[in-house]
């Protein structure tokens, strides 16, 4: 047989069998595909060592991802909350599948001990299952009915703001998670500018959400330099809310602030998160808007 | 058939305009330390109410200053029960002197007294009788019991009163203090306010009044002593706002402009929804940002509704504020008028037909008549901008979702009417209009309890209710 005979040939320190390695590229309306600028940019190892190469989005992959977030909101902002709920912890269920491939990606990104990066990973999947169980639940923590002075019925409720953009922490997968599922349980769609730094274990966690029955586009992922995509995002006049989580530059937060007045877009400024700690409903809250009905009472 | 009506004039002996008025700093009245005064004039006359200081940075500075000594002083470490009864009291005089202000609001911003009297005053004394209540319940509300500090409030002329009660009443609630500025053209009834603060005993600086134009809105609003913004007006100037504040600490709610659809489905109610349409577009001359600017009716019952509309419109009486029968009073100012002058001359240029209410305008003071442009598309300006007067805008739909896809296209978000007699289409409709605010067979009504404020560019944050306290506390 010439397999037999090409191992007997082979060289000693040739491998038994040649890995299949991971092309990585954007997540985009439930699609992968390569930046439409054809650009990608090496990510290193903790070690400096070389990972994969990623995609490195451009002003049109932004545009694209945009327009993907906003054909998804219809139909994901009006899925009911059992059914939102339900994919959240979807979520959550393949994730805890693939632990270990995600402890090793966070690993080989941060350099951390694996049990330290599958702690990492157990927080993550534990935060989705823990906004799956909001999905249903915050409207009536946030809306309530209003005693009006006169013979209406009155009720005010948390409805979603719309495209939400979000410039990712730096830390890879649970800041992640901590940023994107506040904004989309509630029926927000979103378009994820994930860590330059760590980008491997973000478009890994994008194949969790296409395999999770998570409609496409209402998650978008954009690798690559944040600062460099971030005012595209944040000028975009079809964006209506803005989470600065991961602007490390006060002056780049500043300005990034500014252009998203132009359209008087809710921003969620940089802050000191601690995303190991129980989230609150701070981040949820901010993308949403109670939006009150009145009716008359009469016979 | 026409009725005829005599006068029946308010009295204004309830009311003592003095000739100057200074700024209201650190609980005393004291003169502008630079600047020019302006003037305030009575738009259904032009005559000059009185004379109104001008606060330039200094005064600013100061007014400031003591907002902050009070706040950390005396009102940020006072007992929320405590703060309560200074609300209470506050509320109570307001009652008192309700008549004095409903007069003074319908002299100084031209609207009916009918309206004054019976919306504008009563709904100021409910907003500070309901956020004093909410003063030591902080902690039930969700949103902490932290405040903010110094609120620099900066309101509009279409409702003054009202607008400083949405601003002041949850900010002081939450031991907050305030420096409010009143619009140019509408000062008079703040500063009755700041002497019911006087009346009340309130601790000097909690409440600071200073008045101005835009660049004393601009200074106190970009001043580095403040921690909150509130500010209700244009959409213009809420972009600069939010621009100005972008890189600080500040904590901004926006309640700006709109262009409200005001949707009647062809099973509607229709004698109720035109006088929904009359009341959407005509209460206080249409100076209101939640105006049910453009009407979308179904096309089946198209004709039937313009007929009712006008018929209805040509009751309507213009004139005199302070006659008990005036239906709709005076434009706020000149510059306004000038505005919805240009922009219904931009309806007619653009081809759509232009349709007022007979009627006989006062010779003196600025005055439109109601009006109506039909043939109306998406495209037109006045279906897409904020005309802020007596104009309304007809567009027709065929099916629901037209309705709602019209109704939906346009940046602002901040209100929205639905008529129809079949509630599930209600629901429906209500869920899909992106507004802050949905009136179903009614439209323009607002209370204490109940949140106001937009989507999209008609701003963030709500003003009223739970929700309201959310603007002045720290989380």
């Amino acid at each position: 047989m010439p397999a037999k005979q090409k191992r007997a040939d082979r060289t000693p320190d040739a491998p038994v069998r040649l890995a299949v390695r991971k092309t990585y590229k954007l997540f985009v309306g439930g699609k992968f595909p390569r930046s439409e600028s054809g650009r990608s940019y090496p990510v290193q190892g903790a070690d400096g060592g070389f990972l994969a190469n990623a995609a490195l989005a451009s002003r049109k992959d932004v545009r694209d991802a945009v327009q993907a977030a906003r054909k998804a909101f219809g139909g994901w902002s009006g899925a009911t909350a059992y059914n939102r709920g339900q994919i959240l912890y979807r979520i959550a269920e393949m994730l805890e599948g693939r632990r270990a491939q995600f402890a090793d990606e966070v690993a080989a990104g941060t350099g951390e001990p694996t049990a330290a990066a599958l702690s990492t990973v157990d927080a993550a999947i534990d935060r989705w299952v823990w906004y799956a169980g909001w999905a249903d639940k915050y409207a009536q923590v946030l809306g309530n009915a209003n005693p009006v002075a006169g013979p209406y019925f009155n009720l005010s409720s948390p409805e979603p703001t719309g495209v939400v953009g979000i410039v990712a922490p730096a830390e890879p997968l649970l800041a992640l998670v901590s940023v994107v599922a506040p904004a989309i349980v509630t029926g927000n769609t979103v378009v994820v500018l994930a860590s330059e730094r760590h980008p491997l274990p973000a478009i890994t966690l994008a194949e969790v959400l296409a395999t999770s029955d998570l409609p496409g586009g209402v998650v978008n992922l954009l690798t690559g330099s944040a600062a460099e995509t971030a005012p595209w995002l944040a000028g975009h006049a079809d964006v209506n809310a803005l989470d600065l989580a991961g602007v490390a530059d006060a002056g780049q937060a500043a300005e990034l602030e500014r252009l998203a007045a132009e359209n008087l877009k809710r921003v969620v400024r940089p802050a000191a998160d601690d995303w190991r700690a129980e989230p609150g409903l701070g981040r949820l809250a901010a993308f949403v808007e109670t939006k009150t009905v009145w009716h008359p009472r009469g016979v | 058939m026409a009725f005829e009506y005599a006068p029946a004039p308010e009295s204004r002996s309830v009311v003592d305009i003095r000739p100057e008025y200074g700024l209201f700093i650190d609980g005393a009245f004291v003169a502008a330390v630079d600047g020019e005064p302006m003037k305030t004039v009575d738009p259904a006359s032009e005559e000059v109410l009185a004379e109104v200081a001008q606060a330039g940075p200094a005064d600013v500075d100061k007014a400031v200053a003591a907002a902050r000594r009070a706040y950390e002083k005396v009102w940020g470490r006072m007992p929320g029960a405590e703060r309560a009864k200074y609300l209470f009291r506050i509320a109570r005089i307001v009652q008192e002197r309700a008549r004095e202000l409903a007069v003074l609001e319908s002299i100084d911003n031209g609207k009916p007294i009918r309206e004054s009297r019976d919306v504008d005053i009563p709904l100021v004394a409910a907003h500070f009788f309901y956020y004093a209540g909410w003063a030591d319940k902080l902690a039930y509300a969700g949103f902490g019991t932290t405040p903010l500090g110094v609120a620099a409030q900066v309101i509009p002329w279409n409702f003054p009163l009202l607008m400083l009660a949405w601003k002041i009443a949850p900010a002081l609630a939450a031991g907050n203090t305030v420096v409010l500025k009143p619009a140019e053209t509408t000062p008079l009834t703040a500063l009755v306010f700041a002497e019911i603060c006087q009346q009340a005993d309130l601790p000097p600086g909690v409440v600071n009044i200073v008045t101005g134009a835009g660049d004393t809105g601009r200074t106190l609003v970009e001043h580095a002593g403040v921690d909150k913004v509130a500010f209700t007006g244009s959409t213009e100037v809420g972009r600069q706002i939010a621009r100005s504040v972008a890189g600080t600490s500040k904590r901004v709610t926006l309640e700006l402009g709109g262009k409200a659809a005001n949707i009647v489905f062809d099973d509607a109610a229709l004698d109720q929804a035109v006088e929904g349409i009359v009341n959407g577009i005509f209460f206080n001359q249409g100076h209101v940002c939640c105006a049910g600017s453009r009407l979308l009716v179904q096309e089946s019952v198209a004709d039937e509704v313009l007929d009712r509309l006008k018929r209805r419109m040509a009751t309507l009486r213009v004139g005199d504020p302070l006659d008990k029968n005036t239906d709709v009073g005076a434009i706020n100012s000149a510059e306004q008028l000038a505005r919805i002058r240009t922009l219904a001359g931009i309806g007619e240029e653009e081809g759509a037909e232009r349709w007022s209410a007979p009627c006989v305008l006062p010779e003196r003071g600025f005055w439109f008549a109601p009006t109506i442009f039909t043939g109306v598309t998406q495209a037109h300006r006045i279906a897409r901008e904020e005309i802020f007067g007596p104009v309304l805008s007809v567009l027709t739909f065929r099916t629901p979702a037209e309705a709602i896809e019209k109704a939906n296209n346009t940046p602002y978000g901040l209100s929205a009417g639905i008529w129809t007699e079949k509630g599930s289409r209600i629901l429906w409709a209500a869920e899909r209009l992106r507004a802050g605010v949905v009136w179903a067979n009614t439209f323009n009504k607002f209370d204490p309890t109940s949140p106001f404020g937009g989507f999209k560019e008609s701003g963030y944050g709500r003003e009223g209710g739970r929700q309201g306290l959310e603007a002045y506390l720290a989380g």
